[in-house]
């Protein structure tokens, strides 16, 4: 009898081992390296990816430029500046690397990071007005001159802009001053943006909740395209809501960050009803 | 004796528990085509769907839900819309983990076979192609189904995955060249019948001549980005195939750090350094460059035509940007004129596994619904594609709206139906590439070895044997090429087995030394008694 016990013990060992390896098995398929956007004609966001992770620690730190000095580099060449996170839009992790897309200002102008190396531990201790220091190439996508291919360092101070209300350049060429800056635009009124509505998903109106928002306003004479762009602000957010709720005559204020494609295209973080 | 027994059902118990937690780690069972339709019961099922961010395309996908569900009104279908194949891609394979992923989904062959290395994940459809009353032109099917005889064979091929169908094609298109006649003939230059690499580097880098404000002279502007490429994964896969060259092979072989690539890369350099050439990642969509008189060659898909010209239909950038001038469509650039080689691409339909077959079933319905006339006209009409079935193709609707070209700018657009044209009149010199667990991470890879040598050349770096060599090794280690063993076949070295495996085994074997020594010594008691 006590033999007996003895191999029902082995016997239930067997079975648990048994249990575990068929387990092991049971598995959803592995991610692969990367996603594949083999044929998407619109509305895609580039992905630049270095192929070689960027130097962890350059041998020679490089000068640190000032907002002029990098309008004045050429395309394509390296650049060095210390910035403050202004928002972060998104971080995903790109072939087994995370890389975060960041609105950045300092006192003198604005930056935007474009897909910067950044580990998720990182990303969560950024928060607005972190200052970062900031190396990567300059670079311009659809007229947005952005920072890509980039690292950053966390460093100490902080500084977190107030939005320059360009009311008076609203629609003019003037708004390429202050791509990618924290602005405002007060008193627009919302358009119809076809069929009566304030807004479409997407901008032809072919998405659905959650996608981006577009919506027009005008002053004066002038109508311009605003978004709402998801990855910065989702669906849950005020914003996201509050456009979801506007109506065609309604009188509003915005702020946002002055992004470019093919022209100024407000990322709009907060919109007020009058 | 008793203890014999007993141990005898022992060791039966074991092995039963053992064989059926294999067959639990399973997951879903695999389908088996029903008998009958239950009609008695009502279905909600869910399609995720990709549009090329086209509100036509969507107004389609939900007239065709209405259509369908009022010939099946117990089945509910719910359309979630996308408008990138990653981010399907990237759902999917979330919701694999969660056993919620959608009944039917618009995937590419390449995701599919990612999704296959789950057990019982994606539904065979062979069995569903083949059945009388609810397959591919079934009898008891309650709209015109199509049979398999008017798939276009080339098309439901794709969907061939280790000797299984698990895609229904959709749509279908390819790369044109969108070209700038007028530039090419101010620079002199007569546009061939069949486009070649050479004639596009050479007019490419005629017109970067310019004037001494720093405007080029073809187009008095100060831009000028004479060839694009949208997707240069297609281009290094193209350009490689058109070589006769190696990308990978059926057994999931990479083969495409080869000195073919290398060469292929050193000429791209040239004309990335002069600027000459540049990519959508790089500086942005071929066609806003395109229609602003901006560029000369514009590549990109067919199914993007309505973006491409002057007179397009949808437009990236402000009108007063716009200039004019005549469009000629033509298929992609050549290494060889007398065999051209195009890219086979577009959205096909998969069909997820559920523990219901019916539910699977009523899925199947539906998917075989969107391969139906009305739906597949309809939908190639919005963009440069083709229908899938020969049967669409021939239809009189169809052949009334490709006679009607260039009646509008709009439903009519030339542009559109010209590159639609290009694809009928070349299916035959289509391809694709071996699709197996990692081609989506080869494919991806074939287009940063460009992407990083035009950057790279852009920045002024060396670009030289050296730097290939270093770019090779990069491209190869970040998508995990080097990981790569052989695809689906598991002849190759797997390398050592990790450590917890190398315990767990140990374990077993001990456990079973143990047994063997005791049931010795029990023999060995009762012989004594």
């Amino acid at each position: 009898m006590k033999n007996l016990k003895k191999l029902a013990m082995i016997l239930m060992s067997m079975l648990l081992v048994f249990a575990l390896i068929g387990c092991g098995e049971d598995k959803a398929p592995e991610q692969p390296a990367e996603e594949t956007p083999a044929e998407a004609p619109v509305e895609e966001t580039p992905a630049e990816e270095p192929a070689e992770a960027p130097a962890e620690e350059p041998a020679e730190a490089p000068a640190v430029m000032s907002y002029e000095e990098f309008v004045a580099a050429d395309l394509d060449t390296e650049v060095t500046v210390e910035t403050y996170v202004q928002a972060k839009q998104s971080w995903w992790e790109k072939d087994g690397k995370g890389v975060a897309t960041i609105y950045t200002q300092s006192e003198d102008g604005a930056y935007f990071l474009y897909n910067a190396a950044c580990s998720q531990e990182d990303f969560d201790k950024l928060e607005v007005g972190t200052k970062i220091r900031v190396n990567g190439y300059k670079a311009e996508w659809s007229g947005e001159v952005e920072i890509i291919d980039a690292t950053i360092e966390i460093i100490d101070g902080s500084y977190v802009a107030e939005p320059v209300d360009l009311t008076e350049s609203f629609g003019s060429e003037d708004l390429l001053k202050f791509q990618n800056q924290f602005v405002s635009f007060k008193g627009l009124t919302v358009a119809d943006k076809g069929e009566g509505a304030a807004f479409v998903y997407n901008y032809d109106g072919s998405g659905t909740d959650g996608d981006d928002l577009y919506f027009d306003v005008t002053l004066g004479d002038k109508t311009v395209t605003f978004v709402v762009e998801s990855y910065l602000c989702d669906k849950d957010s005020d914003v996201y809501n509050a456009v979801k709720n506007l109506k065609v005559g309604d009188t509003i204020d915005v702020e946002g960050f002055m992004y470019w494609y093919e022209g100024p295209q407000l990322h709009t973080t907060s919109v007020t009803v009058k | 004796m008793k203890k014999k027994i007993c141990l005898l059902t022992a060791l039966i118990l074991i092995l039963s528990f053992a064989l059926s937690g294999c067959h639990g780690s399973k997951g879903i069972p695999e389908f088996a085509v029903p008998d009958e339709f239950d009609e008695s019961r009502d279905y909600e099922i869910t399609f995720w769907a990709k549009n090329d961010t086209n509100k036509t395309q969507t107004d389609i996908y939900e007239k065709s839900i209405r259509d369908f569900e009022s010939l099946y009104p117990n089945i509910h279908v719910n359309l979630r819309l996308y408008t990138k194949y990653g981010d399907i891609y990237n759902d999917v394979i979330t919701n694999i983990a969660t056993n919620t992923t959608p009944n039917v989904c618009i995937s590419y062959p390449d995701h599919i076979a990612t999704y296959l290395s789950g057990s019982n994940i994606v539904v065979p459809l062979d069995s569903l192609f083949e059945d009388e009353n609810y397959g591919l032109g079934g009898e008891k099917l309650r709209f015109e189904g199509v049979t398999k005889d008017e798939i276009v064979p080339k098309f439901l091929n794709e969907g061939i995955i280790k000797e299984k169908s698990y895609a229904l094609p959709f749509m279908r298109s390819t790369e044109a060249c969108y070209v700038n006649k007028d530039m090419v003939e101010k620079l002199g230059y007569t546009l061939p019948d069949v486009l070649t690499w050479d004639f596009i580097w050479e007019v490419s880098e005629a017109a970067m001549a310019t004037d001494s404000d720093g405007n080029f002279l073809v187009n008095g502007q100060n831009v000028l980005i004479p060839f694009i490429y949208k997707s240069t994964d297609n281009m290094m896969i193209q350009m490689l195939k058109q070589k006769n060259a190696g990308y990978s092979n059926e057994n999931g072989d990479i083969l495409i750090f080869n000195d073919t690539t290398r060469e292929l890369l050193f000429e791209i350099a040239k004309h990335g350094e002069s600027r000459a050439f540049s990519t959508f990642k790089i500086s942005s969509y071929p066609g806003n460059f395109f229609n602003a008189g901006q560029c000369i060659f514009a590549v990109d898909s067919t199914a993007g035509a309505t973006w491409m010209g002057t007179h397009a239909p949808l437009i990236d950038i402000s009108s007063d940007k716009l200039v004019d001038f005549e469009t000629v469509v033509m298929p992609l650039p050549q290494f060889d004129t007398e065999n051209p080689q195009m890219i086979s691409q577009g959205p096909s339909i998969c069909i997820f596994n559920k523990d219901d077959s019916q539910e699977v079933l009523a899925s199947w319905l539906f998917a075989q619904y969107l391969l139906t006339n009305e739906v597949q006209t309809a939908y190639a009409e919005t963009e440069g594609y083709i229908p899938v079935t020969s049967k669409a193709q021939n239809s009189e609707e169809y052949q009334d709206y490709m006679s009607r070209i260039g009646e509008d700018n709009n439903e009519h657009y030339d542009v559109k139906i010209k590159a639609s044209q290009l694809l009928l009149d070349n299916i035959d010199n289509t391809f694709v590439t071996p699709v197996f667990n990692g081609s989506a991470s080869l494919r991806d890879a074939a287009g940063q070895l460009i992407e990083n040598t035009v950057k790279s050349e852009r920045r002024k770096e060396l670009v030289d044997d050296e730097y290939m060599d270093n770019l090779f090794k990069d491209v190869k280690s970040l998508y995990r090429l080097d990981q790569n063993t052989g695809g689906e076949n598991g002849k190759k070295d797997l390398g050592p087995l990790p450590d917890a495996a190398v315990v767990l085994l140990g374990t077993l074997a001990f456990t079973w030394v143990l047994i063997a020594i005791y049931f010795v010594l029990q023999l060995r008691k009762d012989k004594k008694r």
